[in-house]
């Protein structure tokens, strides 16, 4: 039983880092727009090479930046889903196997 | 102090200081055609072989099936969430170090293709073009790095859950130093060369990095701990990495 609560605390105190990993950058750019833009990707590019020219560009675009947001949450959402299935699904086998 | 911030908000600004970068990947038509096919032509084999490698997997085993699933679908939320960083730009992880941590590194060149497919078609984050490139950054180099330094950890007799964090931290941290080098050997600055390219690409990249590879290290472990947790049992028989991960040490 020790063990079990052990686990959890260590469990818990690895997700507390991640939180903190997010919530330290947040508090210490507060005037930072937090882009990972391409735009500025673009930027940099062209001034180490100036005379490149972007021979290609997307397919398609998200119209807006709601429609992106949603199709990453999809993304998420999708992943969280598998993951909760097969994390479920050996559950309740092992609790079967335990009965 | 403040007046530092404001310099360097300022810097930030006016595209001084080339911080808030590619969010990961390389993005569509930014490299010649010349370097998108080179990457292409390096990516396919490993693409083959991942996909040929996979394939077996899946033919052999139900069980094996449903950890295929785990492991796409932890890559698929990590890639997805964005997370802000310390130069105040945001990237995200790879989420391909728990795959790797049980299938070896080839078959995750699959799955990271498909991650990074469904990014570029639908979310205009990273592109075709780039793909080849990308897909040897995060898919062929992170997966190895992950799988190498796991299996040397192992070796020196390392804590099972210091090796995964290692592990995953050091494939995250190998794919930026891969893609950097592909933007420098692309765009060579014009003084300082490839080298210099690679210093101003890499220099920033890292730093903004270092967090995200630390969770990603982090998040990989708990997913691991989740799977002994409950799946130890039908992982034994498996020809499953993580097995090496020694059985008393499992906490979770």
């Amino acid at each position: 039983m020790k063990k079990k609560y052990k686990s959890i605390a260590i469990n818990i105190s690895l997700m507390l880092i991640v939180c903190a990993l997010v919530v330290i950058p947040l508090a210490m750019n507060k005037k930072s727009e937090f882009q990972g833009s391409d735009s500025k990707a673009e930027n940099l590019i062209k001034k180490v090479n100036p005379k490149y020219k972007q021979w290609f560009s997307s397919i398609w675009e998200p119209p807006s930046g709601e429609i992106e947001s949603f199709l990453f949450s999809l993304q998420t959402a999708l992943g969280a889903g598998v993951m909760g299935y097969v994390i479920g699904f050996y559950r309740g086998k092992k609790k079967e196997k335990n009965v | 102090m403040n007046k530092i911030k404001a310099i360097i908000t300022t810097a930030i600004l006016l595209g001084l200081f080339p911080i808030p970068l590619f969010s990961m990947h390389i993005m569509e038509g930014f490299l010649s055609i010349k370097w998108s096919l080179f990457w292409w032509l390096i990516a396919l084999p490993f693409l083959i072989i991942g996909f040929r490698q996979l394939s077996k997997k899946l033919k052999d085993n139900y069980d094996l099936k449903l950890f295929i699933a785990m492991a796409g679908a932890f890559a698929f939320v990590i890639s997805s969430l964005k997370m802000p960083s310390v130069t105040g730009s945001s990237s995200h992880a790879t989420g391909l170090g728990l795959g790797t941590l049980i299938f070896g590194p080839l078959p995750m060149v699959v799955m990271g293709f498909i991650v990074l497919l469904f990014q570029a078609l639908l979310l205009a984050h990273g592109g075709i073009t780039t793909l080849g490139a990308n897909t040897v950054s995060m898919a062929v180099f992170g997966p190895l790095i992950t799988f190498l330094v796991y299996r040397f950890s192992i070796k020196l007799k390392t804590n099972g859950k210091a090796a995964i964090f290692l592990a995953a931290m050091a494939g995250n941290l190998f794919t930026y130093l891969i893609t950097s080098i592909q933007l420098a050997v692309a765009h060579p600055d014009a003084q300082s060369g490839v080298v210099g390219a690679f210093a101003k690409f890499a220099g920033i990249f890292m730093i903004t990095q270092i967090p995200l590879a630390i969770s990603e290290g982090i998040l990989t472990v708990l997913a691991v701990n989740a799977l002994i947790k409950y799946a130890s049992d039908d992982m034994k028989d498996m020809p499953v990495y993580i097995n090496s991960y020694k059985k008393d040490e499992v906490i979770a």
